[in-house]
């Protein structure tokens, strides 16, 4: 019994160490990637899974409490509402101008100028 | 059609909402009981007579199997790019390149395309920019592409993303419609101007 406690409460920690280690890294990524598009990589991706581990670990720890549930409903809808909250910084961005065009390697988005035609590296901005 | 049809019709399109909410409401209190349920379908029924949403045109089938290769997947895809997405931040040195590059789907479904676009946000590498309805286009950014042999392996793996996704979710129209060539696109469609308005 004991032994089953402290196994359930190693990984509990490892969970919740590891998601706030890769929200830390979004929290770096925010501030070293160089364009809003670059952020929102940052995020979307560790932000969401460092949530979903923060919330494995806090519903082992709270195993059985009515609280999991809620743990359940903040893991899914944070599933659901990265991509599209990031879909849309990163739509606005764009129109916006708010993009690095030097840092592209390929912009097929780019609708005022014809198709880019890099090469490795080569600055395809205006 | 007839009014009765109309109204039937439409309360079987918000009956899957419907349920998630009274889910939702009955997940928030964190305990079920008889009280929650009706308050629960009470609101619900509230919620979307004040806020009613566009019925999402085309049903999806559900296939257990691909669904759970699917889901698979998406883990795997999902710990893969934090991973990462957290050594670009944390590397030393300069940033890699960037690029944005626009894909042909072949789906034609309103709900397909969104389980897509979401499942693409979340798995290594891109992040959806703009969605083409019209087109059945996605804009993508690629983070840290080195060379143009990358920017085609992430081309490749958007529609694989895709194909488990109808596989797993589509009728059997939306998964015929994965071998037919997609629409060509050759031209970028002058996209950022129109709205999705299904």
């Amino acid at each position: 019994m004991n032994d089953v406690d402290s196994v359930a409460d190693v990984v509990a920690m490892a969970c919740l160490l590891l998601g706030a280690f890769l929200c830390l890294t979004a929290g770096v990524g925010l501030l070293r990637f160089r364009d809003v598009l670059s952020r929102m990589h940052a995020g979307t991706k560790p932000q969401a899974v460092g949530v979903l581990l923060i919330m494995t670990g806090a519903a082992i720890r709270l195993e059985g409490s009515s609280v999991t549930w809620m743990l359940l409903l903040v893991a899914l809808f944070q599933l659901l509402t990265a991509p599209v909250s990031a879909h849309l910084v990163s739509r606005i961005a764009y129109r916006r101008r708010h993009v690095r065009r030097d840092r592209l390697l390929v912009d097929e988005l780019a609708v005022t100028r014809p198709a880019a035609t890099p090469g490795d590296g080569t600055p395809t901005g205006p | 059609m007839t009014a009765p049809d109309v109204a039937l019709r439409r309360l079987r399109d918000q009956v899957p909402l419907l349920v998630a909410l009274v889910l939702v409401w009955n997940l928030l209190w964190g305990t079920w009981s008889w009280a929650n349920l009706i308050s629960g379908t009470v609101i619900a029924i509230a919620v979307t007579w004040l806020l009613p949403l566009p019925p999402v045109t085309g049903g999806a089938a559900f296939h257990p199997a691909a669904v759970l290769r699917y889901l698979a997947h998406f883990v795997l895809d999902l710990v893969t790019s934090s991973a990462q997405v957290a050594w670009g931040a944390l590397r030393p040195g300069r940033q890699e390149d960037g690029a944005i590059i626009i894909v042909a789907l072949r789906t034609d479904s309103d709900l397909l395309l969104t389980l897509v676009t979401e499942s693409l946000s979340l798995v290594p590498g891109s992040l959806v920019i703009d969605l083409d309805r019209e087109q059945r286009t996605v804009a993508l950014h690629l983070l840290a592409v080195r060379d143009l042999a990358a920017v085609e392996r992430q081309r490749a793996s958007v529609l694989a993303v895709e194909e488990r996704v109808v596989r797993a979710f589509g009728r059997a129209e939306d998964i015929a419609a994965l071998d037919s060539p997609a629409p060509a696109t050759t031209a970028p469609a002058p996209a950022l101007d129109e709205r999705t308005t299904s």
